[in-house]
This record gives structure tokens, sequence and C-alpha cells, in this order.
């Protein structure tokens, strides 16, 4: 069974559970552009091709290129589709179409473990979530998400501002704090974000917090002293808490280019990252970069921006992904 | 290594050719695929690339090979040639308003770098001379006006801001009036991120645009961003025709080939580059050199315009004069690498240097403690000492050595230094007699 068949059954039988639709609608809503920018084009290409020839492979890679999958990838994943469509004898547009996007989907599971994407939690003990990533990708908008997102469960969640170095961002997290209730550990502004860990390790402690989210300050992964200063902040986390902390997320825009792989790259190396977060999707074409850092790294990807709303953070399912991705848009499931 | 900079790829391309003697199309049909990939990796839009690649092909397959000539050059020459063409013309030139506040509107995608660049951009303003007021029209992203203010203290320029309960389209218009009646040469209004497709807000920036008449409106482009940075330049480019790019955060490990293909679809120059985290990290675009960067023939002309911005030019005159006599002191030397510090880290002007390795962290850090022993140590010495090094017996360098908290070791590695930067200049004099350069990699 393809993966077209196995989404439509998937998504038909869905219907009945309202939450599980609001979920398929942000899905569908946050991956419109990219869904327009992917698998319309391939529709499109389909139908001006009777049968696939060279350049319809040309195209083909054009389209994967521009939305952002990485180069590598592409030239793999074409090889690929070739020598199957070969093998095969597949000359028809549309079925060849449908295997790419059938390679892509078992690249994609290939290419690392299936984890839970939510966060677990230990009763008693307190799970340390760090944030980490480059600037301006949206991490103190995200923790602000988050933050929701497990105060809704009903969890204790503390805020620290370990990210003393940008002028105005420790505010920015007090404001979230304060709109979420939240209570917050803050220090002197350039000081050491390792002794905010610090401080925020023993608060939580004291106040059976469930959930720490630890800011840190933006940086570029070829700073070898920042990088340097958030192991200091993982070994403080690790001394107060045990096994502390038990998430690392990198943060990523997904308006980032093929840097965006650099990134992930440079954080794993020195972090064990366990998971990523992709914001902004809802405002670029570019979904893609999404397949290009499963497959170079096989780090999941846990949580995906989908708008500006505080509930428009989900966990990311790549069931829903895809559906958005590929049948998003359609009037019915027909 | 599918990641190394497109300069480190170039370089890797070029070299290979080196070894052949003809350009042939076998050879050449391979160096273009990987020139089409490096780009491609470097986020350059992927039908710029095209363009690029197909015009280098056809210009090198239909000239003739040159005898004599390096194989190489030539294609050198020619993806020079092209990709100066395709970043543009240069015309980076600020349109100053000479009968009021030049206004500048900073927009932008979310987390492109406008606040800060607002602040470096009004730094680089007043260290014009200009009398310059900061704008905080972000009402959305809590405390982003924080943010621009406490930037604004730290480099000692004004701020206005009206807090968050405003429309920006009324804080900028009295931003605009108090410029006006307070007698600033520049406005800089530095706004909310927003996504090219938020009707409502891409519909506010046209409001502030129309009520405050900017000379400049410029977008932040992040030097990460990926092949859709030609989409969102395009939109805010059709609302409000933009007049320049700024590029921010070159100082990553992001070629940033997207701005490139933006300048190339859009024709919007790019006017300044963001390259560090600090207040003075803003530079003047200049794409001959950004080509030349690209190509991994590095940039010297930067390099020499940043040297003589800092050191005054007479007595640099007097000093290089001195130095080419051989009359080099320790203090000439101090001076020299005081200036070169001041310039900027060691990394980054070594990545403006053909022909010099790539520094890693660890070796800089270390460059740069060698460099600070160095300067504890000449300060340990009699001005006479420092003129006359060669001069120094074993009681005189263990009293500096004392003096500076060093070993004997550490003040001959100084002397020692010092005759080989002396031997050096020396050597430079001798090519400059003979017209000739020093052979590369001699830095």
């Amino acid at each position: 069974m393809g993966l077209f068949a196995y989404l439509k059954n998937k998504f038909s039988g869905k219907k009945e559970n309202p939450k599980a639709v609001e979920t398929t609608e942000k899905y569908q809503k946050g991956l419109a552009k990219s869904r327009a920018a992917f698998w319309d084009r391939l529709e499109d290409l389909s139908k001006r091709y009777a049968m696939v020839d060279a350049s319809y492979f040309d195209e083909l890679e054009q389209i994967l290129i521009e939305a952002d999958v990485g180069v590598e990838w592409t030239m793999d994943l074409l090889q690929k589709l070739m020598e199957k469509a070969k093998e095969e004898g597949l000359t028809d547009p549309k079925k060849v179409n449908e295997e790419l996007v059938d390679l892509m989907f078992v690249d994609y599971v290939e290419s690392g473990d299936s984890v839970v994407n939510d966060l677990s939690f230990t009763p008693g003990k307190t799970t340390v979530l760090l944030m980490e990533g480059v600037n301006g990708v949206g991490k103190t908008t995200t923790i602000a998400k988050l933050a929701h997102r497990y105060q809704q469960q009903g969890k204790r969640v503390l805020l620290a501002a370990a990210d003393t170095f940008r002028a105005g961002a420790v505010e920015q997290l007090k404001i979230w704090a304060d709109r979420l209730h939240c209570p917050i550990v803050t220090g002197p502004s350039n000081g050491d974000p390792a002794s905010v860990c610090f401080d925020a390790a023993r608060y939580a402690k004291e106040h059976q917090i469930d959930l720490l989210i630890v800011d840190t300050a933006g940086r570029l992964q070829n700073k070898k002293n920042l990088m340097d200063e958030l192991s200091k902040m993982q070994r403080v986390l690790g001394k107060e808490i045990e096994g502390a902390p038990q998430e690392v997320f990198l943060v990523i825009d997904a308006t980032t280019g093929q840097n965006g792989i650099v990134q992930a790259k440079a954080f794993q190396d020195v972090f064990r990252l366990t998971g990523i977060v992709v914001t902004k999707m809802d405002g670029t074409s570019k979904g893609g970069i999404i397949f290009a850092i499963r497959s170079e790294l096989g780090v999941p990807v846990r949580f995906i921006g989908l708008g500006e709303k505080m509930d428009d953070l989900q966990e990311f399912d790549l069931d829903e992904y895809l559906h958005a991705l590929l049948l998003g848009g359609e009037k019915s499931d027909a | 290594m599918a990641f190394e900079s497109l300069s480190e790829k170039f370089t890797g391309i070029f070299k290979k050719m080196r070894r052949q003697t003809t350009l042939t199309e076998t050879n050449m049909e391979e160096a273009i695929r990987e020139i089409r990939i490096a780009l491609l990796e470097a986020d350059v839009n992927y039908k710029v690339v095209k363009a690029f690649t197909q015009d280098v092909k056809e210009k090198a397959l239909g000239q003739e090979v040159l005898k004599k000539v390096d194989p190489s050059q030539q294609l050198i020459k020619i993806c020079y040639d092209e990709l100066v063409a395709l970043l543009g013309a240069d015309d980076t030139a600020i349109s100053f308003n000479k009968n009021g506040p030049t206004i500048f509107l900073m927009v932008g995608l979310q987390g492109t770098g406008k606040t800060t660049t607002a602040g470096k951009l009004a730094l680089w303003l007043k260290n014009k001379g200009h009398k310059v007021l900061l704008g905080a029209l972000d009402v959305y992203r809590p405390a982003a006006i924080d943010q621009l203010t406490t930037i604004a203290s730290q480099i000692g320029v004004d701020c206005f801001s009206l807090g968050t309960n405003v429309n920006p389209v009324d804080a900028a218009v009295m931003a605009v009036e108090k410029a006006k009646a307070e007698g600033y040469q520049d406005l800089i209004l530095d706004t909310a991120g927003r996504l090219q497709i938020d009707e409502s807000l891409m519909q506010e920036l046209t409001d502030i645009q129309t009520k405050v008449q900017p000379q400049e409106t410029l977008l932040l482009v992040d030097a990460m961003a990926g092949q859709d940075a030609v989409n969102v330049a395009n939109a805010f480019h059709a609302k409000l025709r933009l007049t320049g790019v700024v590029l921010s955060k070159m100082d990553g490990d992001a070629k940033g080939g997207a701005a490139l293909s933006v300048k190339y679809l859009t024709g919007i120059p790019i006017k300044f580059v963001g390259v560090g985290e600090k207040m003075t990290d803003l530079d003047a675009f200049h794409p001959d050199r950004m080509a030349n960067r690209i190509l991994g023939m590095g940039d010297v002309v930067t390099l020499v315009e940043k040297a003589q911005a800092v050191m005054d030019e007479k007595t640099a005159e007097k000093e290089a004069k001195k130095m080419m006599e051989g009359e080099f002191t320790l203090e000439d030397m101090l001076k020299q690498m005081k200036s070169v510090q001041k310039i900027g880290s060691l990394g980054a002007i070594a990545k403006l240097i053909p022909g010099m390795p790539k520094l890693t962290e660890e070796q800089q850090e270390s460059a740069e403690k060698r460099m600070k022993d160095f300067e504890t140590i000449v300060n340990s010495m009699t001005p006479y000492e420092r003129r006359h090094p060669d001069t120094l017996k074993f009681s005189h360098k263990s009293r500096i050595a004392k003096g500076s908290g060093k070993t004997n070791a550490d003040v001959n590695r100084v002397i020692r230094q010092w005759e080989k930067s002396k031997e050096m200049m020396k050597q430079m004099k001798q090519y400059q007699k003979s017209g000739k350069m020093p052979p590369r990699g001699g830095f």
C-alpha cells in the first residue's frame, strides 16, 4: 500500500474526534504554503508531461531544492527514484511523484528511531529542558508556548532566564512569565548564565517543580566560547538535579537554508540533542528542512510552530505533517 | 564534507584544475557541476544558480583557451566576472536628506536582527558625527522596546518610544515630529518583525511608510536564510519599494547565498553587512569584495581600509617608511599589534587574507594570549630597551621577566619574534624594490 492510500485511510477515519480534527486543521493551515510550493508543483509538473524523461527529473530536482530539503539529500533521493523507475518501468509522472513521496517517507522513518515527542515526567523529579539555538529563531517565544502547554496539562512549570546577554531578553521572558503566571528565576544582565541555572535548579527542587525550562542566549554555532558556556550550564544543572538536563532542544527557524543542518550538527556535536523544534513553519513554503535534518542527523523533530497563537506549537506528527503537505488542501478525502 | 565554505569549495575545485594544462569540456563540466552544488549548498536560489552556471559555461566554452595562462585562472576570472555581475553594480550609498532628518525604516521577518542592526546603524551614523534618534515601533514582541532602549543607552544615542499601548503608525509620526523639532539628523525606526503573508501587519508598514516618507527602507535578510528569502524580499519589495538590504549574521558560518539571490532577482542593493555581536560590527557591502571572498581570493581591500580607519594615515606612512628602512623597534611592533587588534579578532582578519590558513578557535585563543603576553613583557621594559632590544643582557632579561611575571624564555621569545619581523620587513623592502610580491603563505 502506498503512502497516499495509507494517509487517506488514516485520516478518513479520524473525523469523529474533535481534538484530532483540530490538530489536523492546524497542520493544514500552517503548512498551506509548503503544500502549494511542494505538492501542488509536483502535480502541475505531472500534468505537463505525458511520460517522465531526463528533463522531468531536472524539474523534480528544482522543486526539491527549492523546498530546502538539502542538495545532497535531493541528489541521493533522485538517484534512488531514477533507479526504481527504471527497474519497474515507471513512466507515468503521477506514479513517479507518488514513488518519490514514498521514498521520502521511508527515508524519514528509517533515519532514526521513532520517539514519543511529548516530554516525559517522573513523579517527584524535575524534568529540565534546555533550549538552544542561534540568534533570532524564536527560542523565548517557543519557551512561552511550551510552558503554556505543560501548564495546561497541570504541570508546575518554572522558567530560567539564562539569556543574560541580549538586551531585553530577560524582560521578554519576564513578561511571558507574568502572562502565564509562571515563576521565573533571573540573574543580573551580563551575569553568568550558569549561576542562573544553579539558582533555578535549587528553586525547582525546593518548590517541587515538574518542568524547568531554561532559556539561553542565541549563539552562532561557530563561536566556541559561547558553546563552552552552554556546556558549563549543562554541567551545573546535572550537578543539582541528577540526569538533568533530560531534554536538550535545538530551535531552528524554518526559513533557514542549508545552515540549519550545519547548526544542528554543530550543536549535536557538543550537546547530545534530544530534539528539534522547528519554528515559523507557517511563514515559509520551505517545510523541507524537516526531512533534511532527520536524514542528516537522526535527531527527531519534537515540536513544530504552525502559527503565532499559544497553542499553535504542536507536537510533531509525521502523518499529520505528510497529510497536510500532500493532501491537506483537498476538498474531501475522496 | 558537504558544508565547507563556498570559498573553500571553490579553492578545492580550482586546485584540482590547476594541475591541468588545458581547459577541456570534460574537466570544465566537473568544475561547473561542483560550482553548481557549492552554490546551492550556499543557499543561492536555484534559478540564480542555473543562470549563473549556464553563463559561466557558455563564456568558458566559447573562449579559446589562452596559451600560457593557467586554466584555473581563466575560470576564476570568468566566475569572478559573473559573480560580480550577479551581485550587481556597486550602488550602496545612503540617500541622506539635506532638508531634515534622514529617516530609516527597518523591516523584515522576525528574528532577522532588526533591533540590533538599528542600534549598529545608529552608532555608525553617530560616529559620522550625526545626531541620531532611534524610534521604537515594535509594540508586539515582549520587551522589544526595552531591548532598543538598552542598546540606545549603551551606544549613547537617544531613543523615542510611546510604550506598547499605541498604534505604531502614530508612534512613527510622533518620532518624526520629535526628530524635526529637536534637530536630529537621522531617525531610525525599528519595526516589529512580521511575515510577508501577514496582510494586516504588512498594511501597517505601508501606512508608516506613507506617513513618514523614509529616505531608506531597509530589509533585513538573515545570512542563514534559505531558498525562501527571494519570496520574502519580493513580497516586501512589492509593498514597500525597498531601497536596500542589510545582510545580518554574516559572522556565522552560513554563506549568505540567499542574499546574493535577492540582489540578483530583485535588484535591491545590499547596503550593509552585520558581522558580529558588537555594536561596531556593521560593514558596508561591496559586491566585488564579496565575489572575491566567494572565490577564495580573500578581501585584502577591506582589510587595508579597516586598518586605515584605525591608524592615523600620516603616522602610518611614517611608520611604514621607518619599518621598510629596518628601524623597527619593539615599540613599533607593539603599536602594530594593537592596531591589528583594533581591526578585529585575529580569526576575522585571517579570513580576509588570501592564502592564510583558517585559524581554529583554539589557535586564535592561544595567538591572542601570546599577543597579550607580548604586550606585558614589552611594557616591563624601559623605553631604551624597547628601542634597542638587541642590547639586552641576561640581567636585564631577568629583571623584565620578573617585572612582567614571565620567564626569561618568554622574554627571549619576544626578542626572537622581533628579530623575525625585522627580517621580514627587510625582505618586503627588497621585494618592493624588485617590484615582485613576496611569496604567498608568508604571512
